[in-house]
């Protein structure tokens, strides 16, 4: 063979191996295949809510969900803003629901597998969770009174199935509750404490069934992991699941030098955790500290897992047992939500700041101060091309 | 033939003449604190009261997920340290912020094995636990480093 077929051997060899699929080191090939979402682990049980994975409680709670009647002006139900074809969000900066809240309504998919609920955690469980806007004034204005009469008189024979006899409610006030108005309040405070329990216990067991029914939401594979399987195995993807120099570049950023991975980890996009990134305020909107004031209010919420509505042991409250009560980083840190689909779901941030993936890459490059604690990020001095790159590669997240 | 090894010998030159560059500008670089190499799961204690052993309770480290470690603690003479105050902070130096979770110590398990719950490494990266310990026999410190 002469000297010249020899070195086109070579070429050619050294094509099929690697030059037309994507080149990642070990390390990168281990990280992508960690973000894949295959690598989702099975949801785990909620003994906190012994009706979690009980099928007639779910299909209780989608109809709750549902329900504009689950509010107190017959107008707004959790999907109104939880839009079931929109990703279960609204596409607005603040979610509306009888008023104007302050913040960006959050998609569902996948939400039981989160430790804290709400942007800042304010709440220890998804049961817990779906209590909140439903004696929310700005959210669904209801309370719990006139939803235990609501759910009696509507659903009653349903929800005896589940859960058991509903006790006579005939002297329980049409409205009370210990949030609501002041004629609310005073009427829940003359309520005989046997009769407030029987109420709480009605409302926590509509948490629990809309909890039932949120747990089955769970996120689609997109191009992205398509990508990924193949990359983990070693093969070359094919098809749609073939990235773009572009997009592998995005990747490649994503996982490295832009650091996106540190906080937006796993299968999910995200580390479930609390993080100042010194995203601006909104002006206009109250004062806003994100989990430092969360902690409080998980505190003391009565429907929390230390709480008399917690079903099995305490063993499941760990999380709350465990928390992180004080401490300068709580100021204006928020959860770091998941990026699937996040590309076709503008607005961005807690109260959509932002109003497209290309301002919030600016915003992660460029790493301004916060306004008030401090921020964990630091300017990355991203190039035009590398910043079209993320948002090329997140895009592959919602495909 | 002279002229390929001067070409060879100016290469070699060349190369030497970047490796010590680099080696400059690496030496004079300011350094971000580095994952110590030290990352061993039993060490003595900073004053030398005791010999502590830090390990997960299930063997393996889950990111992510809350788990349980054992803290053992002996004297310096291999005696199991009882009725100690243990007290837990640490974070990622390279990221400058602390735990997400808050740790205790919350059972005892007997010959000086002490139960840590609620430790969550929620990054991959180097990790520090701080203990703070207190015993009869005075009061001790240890750093346990882990990366994931
Ligand atoms: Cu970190």
């Amino acid at each position: 063979m002469s000297r010249f077929s020899s070195l086109l051997v070579l070429v050619v060899v050294a094509v099929l191996a690697g030059w037309g699929r994507p080149e990642f080191s070990d390390a990168e090939r281990q990280t992508i295949a960690s973000l894949a979402l295959s690598r989702l682990p099975p949801l785990k049980p909620d003994t906190t809510n012994r009706f979690a994975d009980v099928p007639a409680a779910a299909a209780l709670g989608s109809t709750l969900f549902f329900d504009t009647g689950m509010s107190g002006d017959g107008t707004v139900s959790c999907s109104t803003c939880h839009k079931i074809d929109r990703q279960f969000q609204d596409d607005l900066p603040q979610a509306i629901g009888v008023g104007r809240t302050n913040r960006r309504t959050m998609p569902l998919a996948g939400v039981a597998h989160d430790p804290w609920f709400f942007w800042d955690g304010r709440r220890d469980s998804l049961w817990a969770q779906a209590l909140t806007p439903l004696e929310n004034p700005l959210e669904q204005a209801g309370n719990r009174a006139a939803f235990a009469h609501y759910i009696k008189a509507r659903f009653g024979e349903r929800y005896e199935r589940i859960f058991g006899p509903l006790s006579d409610l005939s002297s329980v006030p049409a409205n009370a509750s210990p949030l609501g108005t002041d004629a609310e309040k005073a009427a829940w405070n003359a309520m005989p404490a046997s009769q407030a329990e029987e109420v709480n216990r009605v409302f926590a067991n509509i948490g629990k069934a809309i909890a039932a029914f949120e747990r089955s939401i769970a996120p689609p594979q997109t191009r992205f992991d398509r990508f990924a399987i193949d990359v983990a195995a070693g093969a070359e993807p094919k098809g749609d699941a073939a990235f773009s120099p572009e997009e592998i570049l995005g990747l490649k950023l994503f996982i490295g030098k832009a650091n996106c991975v540190t906080c937006h980890n796993g299968p999910r996009f995200t580390d479930g955790s609390f993080h100042n990134t010194g995203v601006p305020p909104v002006a206009g909107l109250p004062p806003d500290r994100g989990r430092v004031d969360a902690v409080r209010q998980v505190e003391a919420d009565p429907f929390n897992c230390f709480g008399a509505f917690r079903d099995g042991d305490a063993s499941a409250c760990r999380e709350l047992r465990f928390m992180v009560k004080a401490g300068p980083e709580l100021v204006r840190a928020y959860k770091t939500p998941s990026l699937r689909g996040a590309a076709t779901r503008p607005p961005y941030m807690h109260a959509g700041q932002f109003s497209s993936l290309d301002e919030v890459v600016a915003h992660y490059s460029k790493a301004p101060a916060s306004v008030e604690g401090t921020s964990e990020i630091h300017p990355l001095q991203l190039s035009d091309r590398e910043r079209a790159a993320l948002v090329a590669f997140l895009k592959t997240l919602a495909e | 033939m002279a002229s390929l090894w001067r070409y060879l010998l100016g290469g070699l030159g060349l190369a030497a003449l970047l490796a010590g560059v680099l080696a400059v500008v690496y030496l004079t670089a300011p350094h971000a604190p580095q994952p110590s190499s030290d990352v061993g799961r039993s060490k003595t204690t900073a004053n030398k009261l005791f010999v502590a052993t830090f390990e997960p309770e299930k063997g393996v480290i889950r990111q992510g997920e809350l788990e349980s470690w054992l803290l053992t603690l002996n004297t310096v003479h291999g005696a199991p340290v009882e009725g100690a105050a243990i007290t837990i902070s640490g974070g990622m130096p390279q990221h400058k912020h602390g735990l997400p979770t808050s740790p205790q110590a919350t059972d005892y398990l007997g010959a000086g094995r002490y139960r840590i719950d609620g430790v969550k490494f929620t990054m991959s990266g180097w990790w520090q636990l701080h203990f703070a310990i207190s015993a009869a026999a005075g009061s001790d410190t240890v750093v346990f480093n882990v990366v994931l």
